[in-house]
């Protein structure tokens, strides 16, 4: 019920990222949506791919540091507000978002939006109580 | 004042080598009858303290490493009885355990002998005032200092490392004429002189001496300029007494041993055989009237040549030159022994970090940076930036608790260090000496 996403450390140096990247493509395995967060030393890229279980695999095989996450999904209409008034609410809640991203899709006109919160039930009951919609399958 | 002990440090080299023989005959008998070590290691080769019958037959005696030191924790080295111990110094080992020395009363006043012959060899006098901020404590630089000052009768600061704004006034105030730390932290103090607006012009200082860690020629250069003084290079270990082993004098060309009390040779570092004059090879010293724990031949691992031209000064200890390096993995950081082997036994405590490491050494601004980058353990990742920082943090204070000395921590992916078939290569040093 919540959405699956993998971690993946990639210390700073040149053509990392396309170690990475190219270990996926060989596997013949489609990136979803994807964030890096960025230091100085290091990056930890997180990404949603069309089969994480087969990602993984590669991933660990092809020698990177990797790590299973559970976030929250939901939907909201893509327009201007939408995000904002469900963040108002977890908010309200007190609600601490480690990190959050998105991704539109375009032609349902809709934005699904990842967020990093330390307890998943407790954020998807609230979100659920004020009638969002949440991305209960891992298939985005 | 130009010597502190004219007879001993001018003695003419016939002299000092009847002296060195007698001296080295005794304690060949002092380390048979007394040490467990010694008598083994003669006994194994058939060798009889009698045998020895001056200082040209040095070479027979076998010789004495830090793991004979490590083998024997912490008192089994000493020649004295416990009762004639009146002081315990100590050094870091390579596994965390200490190299422990021992001195007897008459230790502790040759040591301070060696100490005030230093501080007169640097220029100063009993007038002197001599501001320590070498560490006071297990490390010999403090006290070491702090005796040859006391002997000298000059009058000692006993400041100690850290707090450099007091060191600042206090410096100031007493009006120190002789200043004695690491190198490093004397550049430190220059510059901290800049930011609280103190000028060379309103300190009284006139002399540097600086030792414990290796310095370059350059570094030397830009004391002088900063802190508008003469630096002295001063040599010591605490296996052979500390501080005060060797010291320049104001020719500055290599370092006077007093060779009196210790006695210098250079092996090659792979054969052990003895190289002649102006020869690099490994330092080896033997302590030729030590009580508490002498020492046979006993390897520094430092890396130098023997001078024996005459000097212009008048003494006639042989000189050593600037040392040129190590033949072990020991590093020299910021005035403190590391061995890589402290650090990976650290790693080895962390279930999300491999024990796969490589440290890089650099000198930024004079002072000695050291970065450890460090493997994440296999299948260890995390999502979020904090939880890699928590990690970085915890390993950078057990790094520091374990070898006293802040370093950099990098995090790099599993498999991302050069592994090596043979000796793994574990450091970079960038550092020029």
């Amino acid at each position: 019920m919540f959405v699956n996403q993998i971690a993946v450390f990639l210390e700073n140096r040149a053509g990392r990222i396309n170690e990475f990247a190219q270990c996926l493509a060989k596997a013949n395995i489609n990136m979803i949506a994807m964030s890096i967060a960025d230091t100085t030393d290091y990056g930890i890229l997180r990404v949603i791919t069309d089969d994480n279980e087969k990602a993984m695999k590669v991933l660990k095989e092809g020698g990177f540091n990797i790590a299973s996450t559970y976030l929250v999904g939901f939907e909201v209409d893509d327009k201007p507000g939408a995000m904002q008034r469900v963040i108002d609410i977890l908010d309200k809640k007190q609600i601490n978002i480690g990190y959050l991203y998105s991704f539109v899709r375009p032609i349902e006109k809709k934005a699904i939006i990842l967020i990093k919160v330390d307890d998943n039930e407790y954020v998807a009951n609230i979100l659920r109580e004020n009638g969002i919609t949440l991305i209960e399958r891992n298939i985005l | 004042m130009e010597y502190y002990n004219k007879e001993m440090e001018c003695m003419s080299l016939s002299d000092k080598k009847e002296l060195q023989s007698k001296r080295l005959i005794d304690t060949v008998q002092k380390v048979y009858d007394n040490v467990k070590t010694y008598r083994e290691k003669m006994d194994k080769i058939g060798l009889k303290p009698s045998d020895i019958k001056g200082i040209d037959d040095i070479h027979k005696l076998p010789f004495t490493t830090k793991q004979d030191l490590r083998d024997n924790y912490p008192f089994g080295m000493f020649a004295a009885d416990k009762r004639d111990i009146i002081r315990v110094h100590a050094s870091s080992g390579t596994t965390g355990k200490l190299t422990v020395v021992g001195y007897t009363q008459y230790d502790i006043d040759m040591w301070a002998e060696c100490c005030a012959r230093a501080l007169v060899s640097a220029g100063a006098t009993h007038d002197s005032v001599v501001h320590i901020a070498y560490g006071y404590g297990l490390f010999t630089g403090g006290l070491g200092m702090h005796y040859g000052a006391e002997r000298l009768g000059a009058i000692a600061v006993p400041v100690s490392s850290g707090n450099t704004a007091r060191q600042l006034q206090l410096m100031k105030d007493f009006e120190a004429d002789v200043l004695c730390c690491t190198p490093s932290y004397a550049i430190y103090i220059a510059e901290e002189m800049k930011k609280y607006g103190i000028k060379p012009e309103d300190m009284s200082l006139k002399y540097g001496i600086f030792g414990a860690e290796p310095w370059s020629k350059e570094m030397r250069d830009e004391i002088e300029d900063k802190l508008k003084l003469k630096a002295f290079d001063i040599y010591g270990l605490s296996e052979i007494t500390g501080p005060g082993v060797a010291i320049e004098c104001k020719y500055q060309c290599g370092s006077h041993i007093q060779d009196d009390f210790f006695y210098p040779e250079i092996v090659d570092e792979h054969t052990l055989e003895p190289l002649g004059y102006g020869k690099r090879g490994e330092l080896v010293f033997t302590t030729l009237t030590k009580e508490g724990i002498p020492l046979i031949r006993y390897r520094t691992r430092d890396i130098t040549a023997l001078n024996n031209s005459p000097c212009k000064c008048g003494r006639t200890g042989i000189r050593i030159d600037r040392i040129a390096g190590r033949s072990d993995d020991m590093l020299i950081i910021r005035g403190v022994n590391v061995f890589p082997s402290q650090i990976e036994s650290v790693l080895l405590k962390e279930k999300e970090i491999a024990p796969h490491y490589h440290i890089t050494l650099d000198r930024v601004n004079n002072l000695d940076t050291m970065r450890i980058d460090i493997e994440l353990a296999e299948g260890v990742a995390f999502d979020e930036v904090k939880k890699v920082e928590s990690l970085t943090k915890r390993i950078a204070n057990e790094i520091n608790s374990a070898i006293g000395l802040n370093a950099e921590i990098r995090l790099v992916s599993s498999g991302s260090i050069e592994r090596s078939m043979g000796k793994a290569k574990r450091v970079t040093d960038n550092r020029k000496f």
